[in-house]
């Protein structure tokens, strides 16, 4: 075992995803305590300009043309042996799609401890801590970083993502793949967002419905009260998997991130995948039945009102307002 | 086709959550515990594929409290066999140690396609999904929202942003379901107890528990609450008018 921290980082289609600069800054402090280097390890196929702005000692830059979509298969097969040559303190991986397929894949092959849904280290003076986010947000459970190699992965917000990009590009070196010519898991074709319906990552107020809106016929109540304030409805994963929203109007982990200056969460917990993508709104404002709902911590103003006795009141008064202004 | 879709029951986060005297995990005495969702999803998705063509799906779960309830609505969705395994569940399981006894069981049934929920909420080792798939040498896809089976599958899974990759998958293979393509259906708690009357859980032990490879919680604590919302009081009606008075100020009006 070294004292280095490797970060898997991910990319997909020419982009760099912000968790891979969230881990970067999150390893450079690990670093500093276990007094390793930060080693940046991506996998790609013709990307390596990708890796000019990593903040990182250095890229371990590994080509292959099984890289140029994500497969499990091959970047299970691959950091396989990027772990098990360099033997790290720990390796950062994204709780994402991509870094969720491949770590506890990994903990299990390598015979390695994992954690999941971390969202911050603490090393001050002492061993360092893992501090991970569970329970919807709720809870936050803490413990020593496991030994001899922690796998992690990491859910954003403990960390900026301006803190791991770099002005200067690292040293870059190449490594090898493995043979990857017989891969269980392939990408046939993507499948991009439908167009044609309102992009709520450029909406200027959003009118966010959760799991409290209850049914499809309340939906309407939303969409009156976004239109009454010149916005449009978006949702969390709950109201998108009833099939109540189009899946274009979904702000979360796998949805959109979004900016707005104006984000009202009706009925919506604050679940960690879903605030995630809401922290670059100008101004949130939570109404919850639940006065424990994580939403209640990220939001300026509160109230614990029932949506639905709040949404027609408010559209009202929105409207009569308008009218007066 | 044989479909093994094995569940996990998690807190259910409506109760208020306590922490117990060690300080470093929840009181299992205040605990409900429900279905974790995304595993309802998998059972409703391995169901959709079933009516799709002859198929038969298993439901296995580990032997808590409240998991007779899960494994009868599924039966009462159309599940054909529900299996309870019994073992020393009693101070909690991490999901190394529940993928270990997954996959020792599982393996008997000789699946061709295993489907469980891609996360839980209250995972702190990573999911159950990859690890058992590990174990049970089998492809992996997470974050998959539509499966199409023949000799393989056709997984559709999730990156962010919105966009899906359809993806071809070797089988068998254990797929991590986001979404099923048709939400959970509802069954009255009538069809529910008519199936308690016909369907069967079957028991079998568990492997003995191994919990390697999973960290330590020594703390666990609520979030801190520095920058908490300023909360709105009165009824719905006063906080509709306070917040047209905070739209205007704020420039949204």
């Amino acid at each position: 075992m070294n004292s280095d921290i490797f970060v898997v980082i991910e990319h997909l289609r020419g982009q760099v995803s912000d968790i891979s600069y969230v881990m970067l800054a999150a390893a450079r402090g690990l670093a500093n305590a276990t007094g390793g280097k930060v080693i940046a390890v991506m996998l790609g196929h013709d990307v390596e300009a990708l890796a000019r702005d990593l903040a990182a000692d250095r890229v371990l830059y590994i080509e292959h043309a099984a890289f140029a979509d994500f497969s499990s298969d091959a970047y299970q097969r691959t950091l396989e042996n990027v772990i098990k040559e360099n033997a790290p303190r720990a390796v950062l991986f994204g709780d994402t799609t991509i870094g969720g397929d491949v770590a506890a894949w990994l903990s299990t092959h390598l015979a390695l401890p994992l954690v999941s849904a971390c969202r911050t280290f603490r090393a001050d003076g002492s061993a360092p801590k893992f501090v991970s986010q569970i329970c919807g947000g709720k809870m936050m459970a803490e413990g020593d970083l496991p030994a001899p190699t922690a796998l992690v992965l990491m859910v954003p917000g403990g960390y900026k993502p301006e803190q791991g990009r770099a002005a200067q590009a690292p040293e870059l070196v190449h490594g090898s793949a493995p043979a990857l010519d017989d891969l269980r898991v392939t990408v046939k074709e993507y499948i991009e967002p439908a167009v044609g319906d309102v992009d709520v990552a450029k909406e200027a107020i959003l009118v966010a419905i959760g799991r409290g809106v209850q049914n499809q016929d309340n939906v309407e109540l939303a969409e009156e009260l976004a239109k009454s304030l010149g916005g449009v409805v978006a949702g969390s994963r709950p109201v998108i998997d009833q099939g109540w929203l189009a899946p274009t109007r979904l702000v979360g982990k796998s949805g959109k991130a979004v900016k707005p200056k104006l984000y009202l969460a009706l009925g919506i917990s604050g679940a960690p995948e879903h605030t995630e993508a809401i922290g670059d709104s100008e101004m949130i404002i939570a109404i919850n039945t639940d006065p424990t709902a994580p939403i209640f911590d990220i939001a300026k103003f509160g109230a614990q009102v029932d949506m639905l006795d709040l949404m027609p009141v408010l559209t009202e008064q929105v409207q009569q307002a308008k009218g007066l202004a | 086709m044989n479909i093994v879709v094995p569940i996990k029951m998690v807190p259910d986060l409506v109760e208020e959550l306590v922490i117990d005297a060690s300080g470093a995990r929840l009181d299992p005495d205040a605990l409900r515990l429900r279905l974790n969702e995304f595993d309802d999803h998998a059972i409703e998705q391995a169901i959709l594929l079933k009516e799709k063509g002859a198929g038969q799906v298993t439901v296995v779960a580990p032997d808590i409290e409240g998991v007779d309830d899960a494994l009868f609505t599924a039966a009462a969705k159309g599940a054909d066999r529900l299996i309870k395994l019994t073992g020393n569940w009693n101070n909690g399981v991490n999901n190394h140690a529940l993928a270990r006894v997954f996959a020792n069981f599982i393996k008997t049934l000789r699946p061709e396609l295993i489907l469980t929920g891609v996360q839980a909420h209250n995972d702190l080792d990573g999911a159950v999904g990859p690890q058992m798939a590990e174990h049970l040498g089998m492809a992996y896809v997470g974050y998959v929202s539509g499966v199409i089976v023949s000799d393989k599958a056709q997984v559709r899974k999730e990156f962010p942003g919105g966009m899906i990759a359809e993806m071809n998958v070797v089988l068998p293979a254990v797929l991590g379901i986001q979404a099923a393509e048709k939400p959970p259906r509802y069954v009255p708690i009538s069809k529910v107890r008519a199936t308690m009357k016909t369907a069967k859980i079957e028991t079998f032990p568990a492997m003995e528990l191994e919990t390697a490879g999973a960290p330590t919680t020594v703390r666990l604590f609520q979030p801190e609450t520095g920058a908490r919302a300023t909360m709105l009081e009165g009824d719905a009606d006063a906080v509709a008018t306070r917040l047209v008075e905070i739209f205007r100020e704020s420039g949204v009006l």
